[in-house]
């Protein structure tokens, strides 16, 4: 299964969605994912890619193709700082 | 604002135990003297000395909540949503949007989370993960039941979760019952709801050497006041009640339950875990001073009545201090033989009975009663439900901290 799959497979199964709904360029508010569904869809997908993504990356994450793109990146071990940079001053993980 | 002080009306009733899922059924076990304590089945406790408890029977989360809810929800808040609908159905209340600034909820909690917390623990220190799941904290947080019922019924009024042990509901509706006395909000959802029933918990409490073992006969092993007792029996569950100002309730035509009446609560400041007699002592005189209500008024006590040796000896002389010559007189009750120890719940469950009690007239009775202790020889009714008009009632919590609730209510019909 490539990454793009894998990566819808999660969201559909951590949202609790019917299969299909998520697409590939679903932005995270069609789907009604907001910033608590964020970091618990950041937890599946470290757990299951066994990876860890960085807070300054997964702030920036606001559809499944950038989502997609940072984890190819961050798994091919390539250059991520763009990402970071990216949509600077939001911030999408929960407040205390 | 003018802060006066107005009558309370407990217009709807809910719970979620062991002993029943919704408060008939609950009752009818209660008065029939049917238990809810039994082995527990929701996961294997072969390893430990006490392998009983009062767990709700067949529990499928699913059947009530869908999967998307379930993930930020703890058993402990499932729990007190599922009484919180049964209070506010059995209210047939609707409340206003412009109302739901003055509509707000009070929950006890003893443990909060524990499930979660006990999965977290596992997860990190016996499988050595080292991330824990995101939904832990909003899950294990002791106000997260009362938050969550705030969000179900747009509850945007004074909200708080109180966390006093064993009288944790107590104090929860005693205090939302003077939120509205006192003018800050016209109705409340109050209760407790608690879920301990786990691995690490039973380990914790079965150190503390209070827990009753009757692993051959769990139904039978939680007998307070009797001389053979041995011991308290956890529970899990939720009550909740809504309470609603009396003039409120008037207009719209509620069904009353009764009134809340009165409320006291004290500090032994004396002991973490030996209760004293003053401290109770002082808490139900402040609950009938609160209710102008005279000692030969009350008919009903359901007591605290843990099942320990020292409880119910303690509550005993407790109760002979406040009411002298009538407290051989009035009937007194501990349905924790039944619904079991319900930790931060069990006072808004035993309210719950007790309310039920004045409304059908009927006194459920502490099961498993098979003799007289010397230093516990008043009236328990023993076994056998009585029909028998009360006109007041006082529910008692005394916790482990030595913090003292009395809740008293008043027949209305």
């Amino acid at each position: 299964m490539n990454i793009q799959d894998k990566v819808i497979e999660i969201i559909t199964r951590e949202q609790h969605l019917e299969a299909g709904i998520v697409k590939p360029e679903s932005t995270f508010a069609e789907l009604g994912i907001d910033s608590l569904d964020g970091v618990n869809i950041l937890f599946a997908l470290e757990q299951d890619f066994k990876i860890d993504i960085p807070d300054s990356i997964a702030q920036n994450m606001r559809s499944v193709s950038q989502v997609v793109d940072a984890l190819t990146r961050v798994i091919e071990g390539k250059d991520v700082s763009d990402l970071v940079a990216m949509a600077k001053g939001e911030n999408s993980t929960p407040a205390a | 604002m003018v802060r006066s002080v107005r009558r309370v009306a407990i217009t709807g009733l809910g719970v979620f135990a062991s002993t029943g899922k919704d408060v008939e059924s609950f009752f009818s076990n209660l008065v029939n003297a049917r238990s809810g304590i039994r082995r527990i089945a929701q996961w294997d406790p072969s390893t430990l000395s006490v392998q009983i408890a009062a767990e709700v029977p067949d529990y499928n989360p699913t059947d009530y909540f869908p999967l998307k809810r379930l993930d930020l929800l703890d058993r402990f808040s499932q729990f007190g949503l599922l009484a919180a609908r049964e209070a506010m159905q059995s209210s047939g209340i609707e409340i206003a949007e412009e109302e739901k600034p003055r509509f707000g909820v009070v929950m006890g909690s003893g443990m909060g989370g524990a499930g979660t917390f006990d999965d977290g623990y596992f997860n990190l220190y016996a499988k050595h993960e080292t991330r824990l799941h995101p939904f832990t904290i909003p899950k294990i947080m002791h106000n997260a039941a009362t938050s969550q019922i705030c969000m179900e019924y747009g509850a945007q009024g004074p909200a708080l979760a109180i966390a006093t042990a064993c009288s944790s509901a107590g104090h929860a509706i005693g205090e939302a019952f003077h939120l509205i006395r006192f003018g800050m909000a016209d109705l409340m959802l109050a209760g407790g709801s608690d879920a301990p029933i786990t691995y690490g918990m039973l380990r914790s409490w079965e150190s503390v050497r209070v827990l009753a073992m009757g692993n051959g006969d769990p139904g039978r092993a939680c007998r307070p006041f009797s001389a053979d007792r041995e011991g308290m029996v956890l529970g899990e569950g939720a009550g909740v009640l809504l309470l609603e100002e009396w003039e409120h309730a008037r207009k719209r035509g509620a069904k009353i339950y009764a009134e809340i009446a009165g409320y006291g609560m004290s500090s032994d400041a004396s002991h973490i875990t030996q209760p004293s007699i003053r401290g109770p002592v002082r808490a139900i005189r402040m609950a009938l001073e609160e209710a102008e209500a005279k000692p030969e008024d009350v008919g009903y006590i359901n007591a605290h009545g843990t099942g320990t040796r020292l409880n119910d000896a303690t509550e005993t002389q407790v109760v002979k201090e406040v009411f002298g010559d009538h407290a051989r007189r009035l009937a007194i009750s501990s349905t924790k033989s039944m619904h079991g120890h319900v930790m931060g719940a069990t006072g808004a469950v035993e309210l719950a009975a007790t309310v039920m009690a004045l409304q059908r007239g009927v006194i459920p009775p502490t099961a498993n009663y098979t003799r007289a202790d010397p230093e516990c020889d008043l009236d328990y009714t023993p076994n056998q439900a009585r029909e028998t008009r009360v006109d007041v009632a006082i529910s008692n919590s005394f916790a482990f901290g030595g913090l003292n609730a009395v809740l008293l209510v008043r027949r209305t019909n």
